[in-house]
């Protein structure tokens, strides 16, 4: 297996469980375990791998927090595109991702924040002020149904047979 | 009042895997690697596309060789893949599961006492099939050691005047082996020799793992006398919609129709529709699917071999076929005592032919934690009986 495909492997298997370690990948990939491990990290090292989270179900939780996505309009600026904007706004803590979209406006935020208020708060006192936005489109998340690939409902599970031919 | 029941099926053995399962029923915590078929659910977009047609009122026959869109991606599926061609009009019939596809072929071929050649350990249905369709089994070992080559002598020993066929599972449900391209050629070999009609079961073709597989009627003069059996159960996660299909030359498929269309009519419509979609657009999640396996597979192969089972890998299917022989039990008493003192639930390997005692069946298509707590409770319980493999070797 070449290097970029060995780095592929591995990343298909961590993003589905962060959790498996170099050993259990080797055996996986029927490899040796030193390649795995100098192979993830090596992609620790360049960031490749930023980190390693748990996947959780905020719902369960209970968890007061609200969050929400918020569009943005706003013009791009000589020389630097749209990244000097975006450098201004992705320092703000609340704002957990950004992200530049094609279409209806230009740039995506996920924003979390303690209450309604504070990102009331966020949106009118920071966001809305910053020189180049033009308009802001905020929406409140509601209910989760499914996280990173993982339906969040409890699904019934038609079990199969447990001996078959 | 009389017996009603007719004698030839009282004489059929009951399953051994019917009996695993009696056993297993009721228990609690068990971890089953006795399970022969996918653990994925049927990829989203095929069961959609089903339930979609089922809404726009896809709920009638179809035409005894079924829809005619599904005999075409077949055909185009058969020839991109295999290099085989046949005829979506006359040579492709859709069938309930790859199951009927085997009873059809046998009931269409044999005259009563015809002798069918099976390579054991074997899949647990083609015994009992060619018996009831009036034939008469004749197996073959195909263990040697802990491994699984053909030996062509004992095939060549097993061949009389009144062998009319020879049936072949590649990749293999239970071992999973496959066969070189010179085991291939050796078996048409012997077919044209012998005048043999070859039935062919490469359900599991597309489960095949670092290499291509090569169908048994691409092979030189094999199309004329092979039927082709194969379905969605496997590759597409997709048992329960009971869709297989067997291609044959016109004369042997016409044959097989004549039952089918007495005996089933034809298959689901709304599984025929949703292996249209699988056969489509269901590559990727196959691809997902297979690899997934994949991993499994070598997870399971190295578990084994580390505890002094032997372990042959696997070229397809999702199976291992480990021997046990170096243990003091037979197959059957070893998954008992597995089951009842360690919850894990696997198949002897007499279940698939005498040939299998000293083996057992593992099942990978079982989520990757529960292959590992299996193989851990099997370790201790070799432990706890002093059969691990370094107790053995210090002893
Ligand atoms: C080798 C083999 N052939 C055929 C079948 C039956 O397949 P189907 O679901 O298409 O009837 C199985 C199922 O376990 C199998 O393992």
């Amino acid at each position: 297996m070449d290097k970029d495909n060995l780095k592929k492997e591995i990343l298909d298997i961590l993003t589905k469980d962060a959790r498996k370690t170099a050993a259990d990948i080797a055996v996986m990939l029927n490899l040796k375990e030193d390649i795995v491990s100098a192979s993830i990290h090596e992609m620790e090292n360049d960031k490749t791998i930023l980190n390693y989270k748990a996947v959780v179900n905020l719902q369960q939780l209970k968890s007061d927090k609200t969050h929400c996505i918020i569009e943005v309009k706003c013009s791009p600026q000589r020389g630097v595109g749209f990244d000097a904007i975006a450098r201004r706004i992705y320092k703000f803590p609340e704002v957990k991702s950004l992200y530049l979209m094609s279409g209806g406006y230009d740039l995506l935020l996920l924003v979390e924040g303690d209450t309604m208020k504070d990102i009331g708060f966020f949106v009118a006192e920071k966001l809305a002020t910053l020189d180049s936005v033009h308009n802001t489109s905020t929406h409140f998340l509601l209910k989760r149904y499914k996280e990173d690939g993982i339906i969040l409902e409890t699904q019934e599970k038609t079990p199969r047979l447990a001996v078959t031919p | 009042m009389r017996d009603f029941v007719a004698e030839k099926v009282k004489n059929i053995p009951p399953s051994g895997i019917r009996a695993f399962f009696e056993l297993v029923i009721g228990m609690k915590d068990v971890i089953s690697l006795g399970v022969g078929e996918p653990d994925f659910h049927t990829p989203w977009h095929i069961s959609e596309a089903a339930i979609y047609a089922i809404e726009k009122g896809a709920t009638s026959y179809t035409s005894n060789l079924g829809l005619l869109e599904l005999r075409e991606m077949i055909a185009l599926y058969l020839e991109n893949h295999f290099k085989v061609t046949y005829n979506p009009k006359q040579e492709i019939l859709i069938t309930v599961g790859a199951s009927e596809a085997m009873d059809l072929a046998f009931r269409a071929i044999l005259n009563p006492g015809d002798e069918v050649i099976i390579l054991e350990p074997s899949y647990v249905a083609y015994c009992p099939l060619v018996t009831l369709a009036g034939g008469v089994p004749v197996t073959v070992s195909t263990i040697r050691g802990t491994t699984f080559a053909l030996d062509f002598d004992a095939i060549r020993a097993a061949i009389t005047t009144k062998t009319k066929a020879l049936f072949i599972n590649y990749p293999s449900n239970p071992t999973g082996k496959s066969f070189s391209y010179e085991e291939l050629d050796k078996l048409a070999h012997l077919a044209r020799e012998h005048d043999l009609v070859v039935v062919s079961d490469e359900i599991y073709a597309e489960l095949t793992y670092d290499y291509q597989h090569v169908s048994f009627s691409s092979l030189p003069g094999m199309h004329e006398r092979t039927i082709l059996i194969s379905g969605f159960s496997k590759a597409f996660a997709m048992t329960g919609w009971r869709i297989g299909y067997a291609a044959a030359p016109h004369d042997i498929i016409e044959a097989m129709m004549k039952i089918h269309q007495y005996a089933i009519l034809c298959a689901p419509i709304a599984g025929q529709i949703a292996a249209i979609e699988a056969i489509k657009c269901g590559d990727k999640e196959m691809r997902f699917m297979k690899k997934e396996y994949d991993r499994r597979r070598k997870v399971i192969v190295s578990g084994f071999n580390k505890m002094g089972l032997p372990c042959a890998t696997p070229e397809g299917a999702f199976y291992v076929f480990p021997s046990i022989q170096r243990l003091p039990f037979k197959s059957e008493e070893f998954c008992r005592k597995l089951l009842t003192e360690e919850n894990v639930a696997t198949v002897p390997g007499t279940a698939f032919g005498s040939a299998g005692e000293g083996f057992i069946r593992c099942s990978y298509a079982t989520g990757m934690d529960d292959i590992k707590e299996a193989l851990r409770r099997i370790d201790s319980f070799l432990e706890r009986h002093g059969l691990s493999c370094t107790e053995q070797a210090a002893g």
